[in-house]
């Protein structure tokens, strides 16, 4: 089964305190630590899996500037077979849809059976992947967690839904699915995988190679716009206890034992 | 008079919460508008759901077949497409069905499309001037939205007031003769419910709750120390179930378990909206975190800026002694 599975390099928001700049403009990036997003990694682990059990390659691809390589590399480095950076001035400031619409020309350059992207990313959006389905008229399903192959033409797929519930379904090939945290346990990646594939020659597709009109990705194309970063008020808020742990435990408690918090 | 259509989420008989709040987001966008609710199913549960809804929007779409039963979105999105009229604003809820539906609704109706929208701050013209989240939480955006061509905007439940004035006095208008095809290359086969676990989380009154802060599965012990001096059951966030250190059914959120304490203390919580989204009956919180900005803080009763690697021994000590 030829697998691509769609990745973005985000901050890491397990170790950074994300702020907002002054000027509203942006988050402080200085000092970020960046990875690949959480559920791409996942995306990327369940591609791995099925392509050893039934054969075929994986490849991933992000749309970002020359660090996203970075996160190219790192999944390579846990098995995936290329990776292919989509990088062009022209693609920034994209929404969703002009994302979306720079994957379908990469991918309609190849032959994939099976598309994964993660369920969202760092925006909260979670919608690239349903929009890619949907300019390609593939059938898609979000927040997947499990996949069997059935055969060359069909899937077996868990959805999670609420209440950890597990809708199931069967999905024709080639589809698009996005995919939920937990589905496996991604491998681990050590500073040794990542020095094998250094070398590894990673093309560099812009507007012009993937036969874009211009106006259709970028800050031009996109209808939905970010005008600002702002820090909500923090409205009524947490009563916040402070002095030594000593006080600041012995507050807790009064509080505990008024509200039934010690039995 | 502008239109805009909300699809609602039923279960049954019963709407969903978000089918009231999605009428108060419409009305941040054009408090004239006409409001259509489009119900989805089949028999008499959506012959409830429907009747109930005329007292909320002007106009209550039904379109009634056995093949609706369970809703798929794959067949659902074709079939708002052959009803719902080009150039529409359509509102829609962003949990597990709305981010199934709604991305590639967008595309085939052509129309923008903004997810997850915590406030609306009106119109403008053909923008839309919406309030999200980014990066768990812990950055607010401005974004504005062109739908001169329409706009689907998935709404984050609970953010948006229920319109609970029921004064609609709203027409139910059968549709079911123009879905269209009702097929797609995604069947439906089951629901598999979760799996109960040893611990019933939802029967404590009091929730030792750890997050991803609790940094390793060995430091669960002391989460456990803290619970059990406190006569408490730990629960957790989801990072630690897709980590395997706990089961599914110890888990606190949309996808997990729903929980009314009286006391909830989140250690090492950021406090995200699915996380929050099972915690119910307004329990007293007591959040520790060693980011004084985490967003838990804005929920909880009572903050904490530490490190609960240090902290939940002490206070553990502290109750032991007493
Ligand atoms: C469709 C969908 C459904 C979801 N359902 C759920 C659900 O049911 N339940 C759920 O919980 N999540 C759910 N999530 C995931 C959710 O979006 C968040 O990713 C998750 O809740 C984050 O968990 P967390 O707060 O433990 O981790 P993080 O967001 O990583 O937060 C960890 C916090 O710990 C703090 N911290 C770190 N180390 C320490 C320390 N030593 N001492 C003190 N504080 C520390 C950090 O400052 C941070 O605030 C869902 C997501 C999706 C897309």
């Amino acid at each position: 089964m030829e697998i691509l599975v769609c990745v973005k390099r985000v901050p890491d928001t397990a170790e950074n305190e994300i702020e907002v700049k002054g000027d509203g403009t942006d988050i402080e990036r200085d000092d970020l630590v960046y990875s690949v997003n959480e559920w791409d990694n996942y995306a990327v682990e369940e591609a791995i899996q099925i392509r050893d059990k039934v054969g075929g390659s994986v490849t991933v691809v992000t749309v970002g500037d020359e660090e996203s390589e970075e996160v190219l590399r790192r999944e390579m480095a846990m098995g995936a077979d290329n990776g292919i950076l989509l990088s062009d001035d022209a693609f920034e400031n994209s929404d969703g849809k002009g994302v979306a619409a720079i994957l379908k020309a990469e991918i309609e350059k190849g032959k994939y059976d099976l598309i994964l992207t993660g369920a969202q990313a760092d925006d909260g959006a979670g919608q690239v992947g349903g929009m890619l389905a949907a300019m390609m008229d593939l059938p898609y399903a979000s927040l997947v967690n499990l996949i069997d192959v059935v055969d060359d033409s069909t899937l077996k797929i868990g959805r999670e839904i609420e209440g950890g519930n597990q809708e199931m379904s069967e999905i024709g090939l080639p589809c698009v699915l996005s995919i939920q945290t937990g589905i496996n346990e991604p491998r681990y990646v050590g500073i040794r995988g990542i020095r094998k594939v250094a070398s590894v020659d990673i093309p560099v597709h812009g507007v012009a190679d993937l036969g874009l009109p211009a106006d259709a990705v970028g800050e031009t194309g996109a209808k939905v716009k970010r005008m600002d970063y702002f820090v909500p008020e923090m409205g009524d808020g947490a009563e916040i206890l402070e002095g030594s742990t000593e006080e600041i435990i012995d507050k807790l408690i009064e509080h505990l034992k008024a509200k039934g918090g010690l039995k | 008079m502008s239109q805009i259509f909300a699809y609602i989420l039923h279960k049954g008989g019963v709407a969903d919460d978000t089918a009231l709040e999605l009428i108060s987001a419409a009305k941040k966008i054009d408090a004239d508008a006409s409001l259509i609710a489009v119900v989805t199913g089949s028999g008499a549960d959506l012959d409830t759901v429907c009747n109930d809804l005329t007292a909320s929007y002007n106009e209550v779409w039904k379109i009634d077949n056995a093949a609706l039963a369970y809703p798929n979105a794959e067949v659902i999105r074709k079939l708002l497409v052959n009803i719902i009229p080009g150039g529409s604003i359509i509102l829609i809820a962003h949990e597990h069905f709305g981010m199934d539906i709604a991305p590639g609704l967008s595309i085939k109706m052509n129309t923008s499309f903004v997810s997850d929208a915590m406030d609306i701050e009106g119109r403008d013209g053909g923008a839309i001037k919406i309030i999200r989240q980014e990066y768990s939480g812990m950055a607010s955006t401005h974004v504005t939205c062109d739908a001169g061509d329409g706009a689907v905007i998935s709404c984050r439940p609970g953010s948006f007031q229920p319109d609970e004035s029921k004064s609609a006095g709203g027409q139910l208008v059968d549709k079911s003769g123009d879905a269209g095809d009702l097929t797609a290359n995604r069947t439906f086969l089951e629901v598999v419910q979760a799996e109960t676990g040893d611990v019933d989380i939802t029967k404590s009154d009091i929730l030792v709750s750890v997050g991803r802060g609790i940094e390793d599965e060995e430091n669960l012990e002391i989460a456990q120390e803290l619970a059990d001096a406190m006569g408490a059951v730990v629960s957790c966030s989801r990072p630690i179930v897709d980590a395997k250190w706990m089961e599914k059914s110890r888990q606190v959120g949309t996808s997990g378990q729903t929980v009314k304490p009286k006391v909830y203390m989140a250690m090492g919580i950021s406090g995200s909206f699915q996380h929050l989204g099972g915690i119910k009956g307004s329990p007293f919180i007591v959040a520790v975190n060693k980011n004084a900005k985490a967003p838990i803080f804005q929920v909880a009763d009572v903050g904490i800026v530490a490190d609960i690697l240090d902290f939940m021994p002490e206070l553990t000590e502290k109750i032991g002694g007493m």
